[in-house]
């Protein structure tokens, strides 16, 4: 819940405006800090997201590398082992995967491989999860399969202000951080956002709406209609909305505190419902506050198939009406 | 088509960039239908490509990657191939897929969002779009190895783009088919930008075609612009695959040089990284114009003749369009549908649920939000 207290200017930036503040403020403040990616130099990437780095910069420090995601990670991974600050940017998610060798068998063992002598102080940017009438491949939300495995740290902010402070302790961290952006979000709103640098910790969530009856728990860009199914029950449930921000490692202190208030929870994410997140949420419910409990806790989330081509994606997506129904089964069992 | 080919100067062209015959030798064994034929299909490719960027610009269709440019390619391998041959496809081949027997229509709804356009006919030996790229290479290989093993006597064709021969998929694929000696033809779209990073940022590599040398088999590079070059070069690799010589190896990687003049996908904008002056150069060398003057000045196919093409193109496309836009929004069942042989118990529940959900609430209720 806490959030760095800032003084000075401050920009109305969007989320994707926020992540290339974050990336400009580190690599103004440390030039061991790069980036690199598909598209990221000259075009200012696919989203804009580094947009004006590559003229502020220069080409090696904004590289348009080759279109290879597991040669992005793996030569990032022996830049940052060897003094570098890397952050590599898939382009999408769901191209993440032939990365996924190098991020689980490397990025994420190499302190525990080497016993602390190599680290891997890199940050994996890319955006996630549904809702932008995309192709196949374009709106994944597979986080569980890194909040998984050890070794790793999954990141997932929802505002601006806190998607720059979160990329820049991504970036400062001494482990891997996968940084996951909800682009159905990159534009939606605007919000105050300092022109220094700040942090927002890794590991901390946040409590987005106060409430007494039922605590949900979401993130990235399912934090907005969770939101709105808040207000939509406000006459009748009285909803408290928890950011996690963080989805590895989860902050388990701040899950509990709102739960052991209200007894009573519900779970929102995009992704499929068999091993997401929501499961491991609510087992820690059960491990760790099952006198509090009064009520199942709900599951409302993507179904367990691949992500439909777009003309059906509404219907997958969990949005207010879903929340609503959800959060009511649980304040009402 | 022997000769390894290292220098880009070297690459075959039969057609120069004005529609002249550069090399009789090259000319492919074709009709006159034949040829009239191909120059209609990329006529109908470009004209459905200029039509599907304006729905797209219209909000009538989502996200759209076009081929202008690219036509010369597309069409000329896809003529190239067997009726039982195969093609794996990348997500930019609407003109070779076309010709394969996927319909217009079919392609619309792929990128309007309807599982439908998925939904590839049963006489069609055509292998669904692969988004993430490169990765349908191994599966082309697989595929040609599979019918190998079982006996058969076609060839697999892949098409990819310039970008894709960095990722590791490119080599594995590749490598395998040297290793195994499988019937297929690796057709390289070079078509200079993989969205804004040049060839040339891809690879140290002269050329892409070189690439096949250390895969151990032959490697060529063609004039992808020129549709009978294309043809030519696409129909000894077909035939190579099947019958090869003593002592070659089936497959065959081909670069086609081209250019694409739009954007990477109707998401992208290309002033932002490359000069007009460059797309006009390449305009020069557009396979369209080079075919009708081959056409015309050989004497198959007079004025009104193109002009007849260009009429029935059109209603080609508007009718696919007509046909696309009347299919109505699919029923939230076709999520859970073909995810598994049968539905799994936990699967049923879940759109048990949604459909209870959708009923007490109506429609609107979930489609409004996004």
């Amino acid at each position: 819940m806490s959030q760095m207290e800032t003084r000075g200017e401050t920009q109305n930036l969007t989320l994707v405006q926020a992540v290339r503040d974050g990336l400009r403020d580190e690599m103004r403040e440390d030039e061991r800090v790069l980036v690199m990616g598909e598209d990221v130099g000259k075009n200012g990437g696919v989203f804009r997201a580094t947009e004006g780095l590559y003229d502020e910069f220069g080409g090696d420090r904004v590289i348009d590398t080759p279109l290879a995601e597991s040669g992005i990670v793996g030569t990032a991974i022996g830049m940052a082992a060897y003094g570098m600050r890397p952050v590599a940017e898939m382009q999408f998610m769901g191209f993440i995967y032939p990365a996924f060798d190098q991020i689980v068998s490397h990025a994420a063992r190499l302190r525990t491989r080497s016993r602390g002598r190599f680290t891997c102080p890199m940050v994996v940017r890319a955006p996630y999860g549904g809702g932008i009438r995309a192709p196949e491949h374009h709106s994944e939300s597979t986080e569980a399969f890194f909040t998984h495995h050890p070794g790793l740290k999954v990141v997932i902010p929802s505002t601006p202000y806190d998607t720059k402070g979160l990329l820049i302790s991504a970036i400062r961290d001494p482990d891997p951080v996968i940084f996951l952006e909800p682009k159905l979000i990159y534009r939606a709103f605007r919000e105050a956002v300092p022109d220094e640098p700040y942090e927002v910790p890794i590991g901390e969530a946040t409590v987005r709406r106060e409430g007494e009856d039922v605590s949900v728990f979401t993130y990235g860009a399912m934090t907005r209609p969770t939101l709105e199914a808040a207000e939509r029950l406000e006459d009748e449930v009285s909803v408290e909305v928890v950011d996690l921000r963080t989805v590895s490692p989860l902050d388990e202190g701040t899950i509990l505190e709102s739960f052991e208030k209200t007894g009573r929870a519900a779970v929102v994410h995009e992704a499929p419902k068999t091993g997401g997140l929501a499961g491991e949420i609510t087992a820690t419910i059960q491990e760790e506050a099952l006198l509090y409990q009064e009520a199942p806790v709900k599951r409302i989330t993507g179904f367990d198939t691949p992500f439909p081509l777009y003309a059906l994606e509404d219907y997958y997506l969990p949005e207010a009406t879903r929340i609503v129904e959800g959060i009511r089964e649980v304040a009402e069992f | 088509m022997s000769v390894l080919q290292r220098d880009s100067g070297e690459q075959i062209q039969v057609l120069s960039e004005n529609g002249q015959v550069t090399d009789e030798s090259q000319l492919p064994d074709l009709t006159e239908d034949e040829l009239v034929e191909m120059y209609r299909y990329m006529k109908l490719a470009r004209h459905f490509d200029q039509r599907a960027v304006s729905l797209q610009r219209q909000g009538r269709m989502g996200t759209y990657p076009p081929l202008s440019g690219q036509e010369g390619a597309q069409i000329a391998s896809a003529f190239a191939l067997d009726d039982e041959d195969w093609l794996f496809p990348s997500y930019r081949e609407h003109g070779a897929s076309l010709v394969r027997g996927l319909s217009l229509k079919r392609t619309l709804l792929y990128w309007m969002g309807h599982e439908a356009g998925n939904a590839i006919p049963e006489e069609a030996n055509i292998f669904t779009v692969s988004v993430p790229i490169a990765t349908q290479v191994c599966h082309a290989t697989g595929a040609a190895w599979a019918s190998k093993l079982q006996g058969g006597d076609k060839a697999f064709i892949c098409h990819f783009g310039d970008g894709a021969t960095s990722e590791g998929d490119f080599h594995e694929g590749l490598n395998f088919a040297g290793v195994f000696d499988t019937p297929n033809v690796f057709f390289c779209n070079n078509n200079q930008w993989a969205i804004s990073v040049p060839r040339e940022r891809q690879t140290a590599s002269e050329t892409l075609a070189q690439k096949a040398e250390a895969y151990g088999f032959e490697g060529v590079q063609v004039d992808g612009m020129d549709p009978l070059a294309v043809y030519e070069v696409t129909k000894r690799a077909v035939e190579k695959a099947k019958d090869p010589g003593e002592g070659e190896l089936r497959p065959t990687l081909i670069e086609a040089v081209q250019y694409r003049f739009g954007a990477h996908t109707t998401a992208d904008d290309p002033s932002v990284y490359r000069e007009e002056e460059e797309v006009e150069q390449w305009k020069a060398k557009d396979p369209i114009p080079r075919m009708e003057t081959f056409l015309l000045e050989n004497g198959y196919l007079d004025t009104e003749g193109v002009e007849a093409i260009e009429e029935s193109v059109k209603e080609e496309v508007a009718e696919a369009i007509d046909e696309a836009e009347s299919v109505t929004r699919p029923e939230p069942e076709e999520i859970f549908k073909h995810v598994y042989e049968g539905m799994p118990e936990r699967l049923r529940e879940q759109a048990a649920e949604f459909e209870a959900l959708r009923e007490t609430y109506g429609d609107d209720a979930f489609l409004e939000g996004h």
